[in-house]
């Protein structure tokens, strides 16, 4: 089996428009979630969110692309150009030809489904864009990085809701660590943050009305959130042959299915991932010294989750910190993983944690250290990142200091 | 009455009972109505009264709206009936 290492990341998100902004951002505890600005907001009934704001397509991308590129897309092609720049890479002969792009999105281009309906159903239009469909589809983020990097081998898209990017990256660990790509671009993409998107989840009344409180005893539900994160995936060997920067390695990856119900988490299925993962990495619990939570801000996923780091990880469960950075950008559904995976490489090459924002009361049924407010100084070895999708479907991420 | 009437007509819809064996001491529990059971039911109630139930599920005893039993919740809609409908 090859050994994994990261050599590229890329992002934007309401935090930041690029991963050292991010980081920043995640250091300093900074909140980007604020008033949400767009069409017919008076309607909503949940008011905030981690919008991206100051992001200007048309300074980036010329006419026919935007004609192309929904904003979901958008936002994976520069975080994408980011991370490759990062990696210095150059997708040519064998490389191109063996390489590949596995990337998350639950929704896809929600932002012109929502647009193009709207123009069709309440401006009775008999007519839409011709490019309407190739923009909409769960694919066209991953097709665009493809054709834009010259990137021919397997290349997919994963949608499993919240965890998808989670997914994806275990998708692009594993071709990479078979020895079936040299090289994975991966992560996810997300920008449900449209009306119809953000009515859906006001339905489901998960939706808190001031602020993600991860942990707190005070949390009153999730904040949606918008954005990509990419990353290369290299096997370590190439990358170390070309004097490539190693920000990380991926050590394992597990997947479970609660297979219980379709919104309410499971202590079992989170823990059998989190073990699961480690076990794949042949990593011993007592190694893992930071966790990137999925912590949501629920109710009912903050203390799931609580518990299941108390059984998989016992007594050292006292030991270890675990964070939720949706405090700060928000929930970026499919996306979310791959901006998470951030404060993961932030802890383990910086040996900064970011912080769990928003905190106020303790929660005796979250009593796990979550490194509350600010941001802590700590060398970490190995850490692991969580992601419990709508529908049971848990995806971790093991991650070791280079 | 009539508040009532559709009031307990929704839940027993989804509870699958009949209106009848509803009980107004009963709870959502002893009608076997779950979290996405009551979030439908809010949803059936605020279409069927043009109203807005302040209610999240993250804090059910917290939100303004009590549904401790059938009769709290009748109590409950024909308040916010009287003051989004004057």
């Amino acid at each position: 089996m090859k050994r994994v290492v990261i050599t590229g990341a890329g992002t934007i998100n309401a935090l930041g428009q690029s991963v050292p902004a991010t980081m920043e951002a995640m250091r300093e505890g900074r909140c980007g979630i604020g008033p949400l600005e767009m069409r017919d907001s008076d309607r909503l009934a949940i008011k905030i969110g981690g919008q991206v704001k100051g992001f200007d397509p048309e300074s980036v991308f010329n006419r026919q692309q935007i004609a192309l590129y929904d904003r979901y897309t958008q936002f994976t092609l520069i975080a994408a150009e980011e991370a490759i720049r990062q990696s210095g890479l150059t997708f040519d002969g064998d490389l191109a030809a063996r390489s590949g792009v596995v990337l998350g999105t639950s929704g896809g281009g929600l932002t012109t489904q929502d647009e193009n309906y709207r123009a069709v159903y309440e401006e009775g239009k008999n007519r839409v864009h011709p490019f309407v469909v190739p923009k909409l589809m769960n694919n066209a983020a991953c097709s665009h990085v493809s054709m834009q990097y010259n990137i021919k081998g397997p290349s997919f898209t994963v949608a499993s809701a919240c965890a998808s990017s989670n997914h994806a990256m275990g998708q692009a660990f594993w071709f990479v660590r078979s020895g079936m790509a040299p090289v994975m671009v991966t992560g996810g993409s997300e920008s449900m943050l449209c009306f119809g998107g953000i009515k859906a989840w006001e339905g489901l009344r998960v939706m808190s009305r001031d602020a993600c409180r991860p942990f707190s005893a005070t949390r009153n539900g999730m904040v949606q959130g918008e954005g990509a994160g990419i990353f290369v995936f290299e096997e370590y060997e190439h990358a170390k042959a070309r004097g490539a920067e190693i920000l990380a390695e991926v050590a394992g990856f597990a997947m479970s299915s609660d297979a219980a119900d379709i919104v309410m988490p499971s202590k079992q299925g989170a823990a059998r991932a989190m073990a699961g993962a480690l076990s794949d990495a042949g990593i011993a619990r007592e190694e893992v010294g930071y966790i990137n939570a999925h912590g949501t801000g629920t109710a009912a996923n903050d203390k799931t989750e609580c518990a299941a780091v108390a059984d998989v990880f016992g007594t050292h469960a006292d030991d270890l910190m675990m964070s939720s950075t949706k405090s700060m950008h928000g929930h970026c559904i499919g996306g979310t993983g791959a901006v998470e995976l951030l404060a993961v490489l932030m802890a383990l090459r910086d040996g900064v944690i970011a912080p769990t924002i928003g905190y106020e009361e303790p929660d005796p049924e979250c009593a796990l250290d979550v490194v509350p407010n600010e941001a802590r100084e700590a060398r970490v070895d190995v850490a692991l990142s969580n992601a419990f999708a709508f529908g049971g479907l848990n995806a971790v991420l093991a991650l070791k200091r280079t | 009455m009539e508040v009532k009437n559709k009031v307990v007509e929704i839940l027993a819809e989804q509870a699958v009972l009949e209106p009848s064996d509803v009980k107004m001491e009963m709870s959502l529990e002893d009608l076997g109505i779950d979290s996405l059971g009551l979030v439908e039911s809010i949803f059936a109630i605020e279409e069927a009264f043009d109203i807005s139930v302040p209610f999240n599920a993250n804090d059910p005893q917290e939100s303004d709206f009590d549904i401790s039993s059938v009769a709290r919740i009748v109590e409950g809609v024909e308040k916010l009936v009287a003051e989004q409908h004057p």
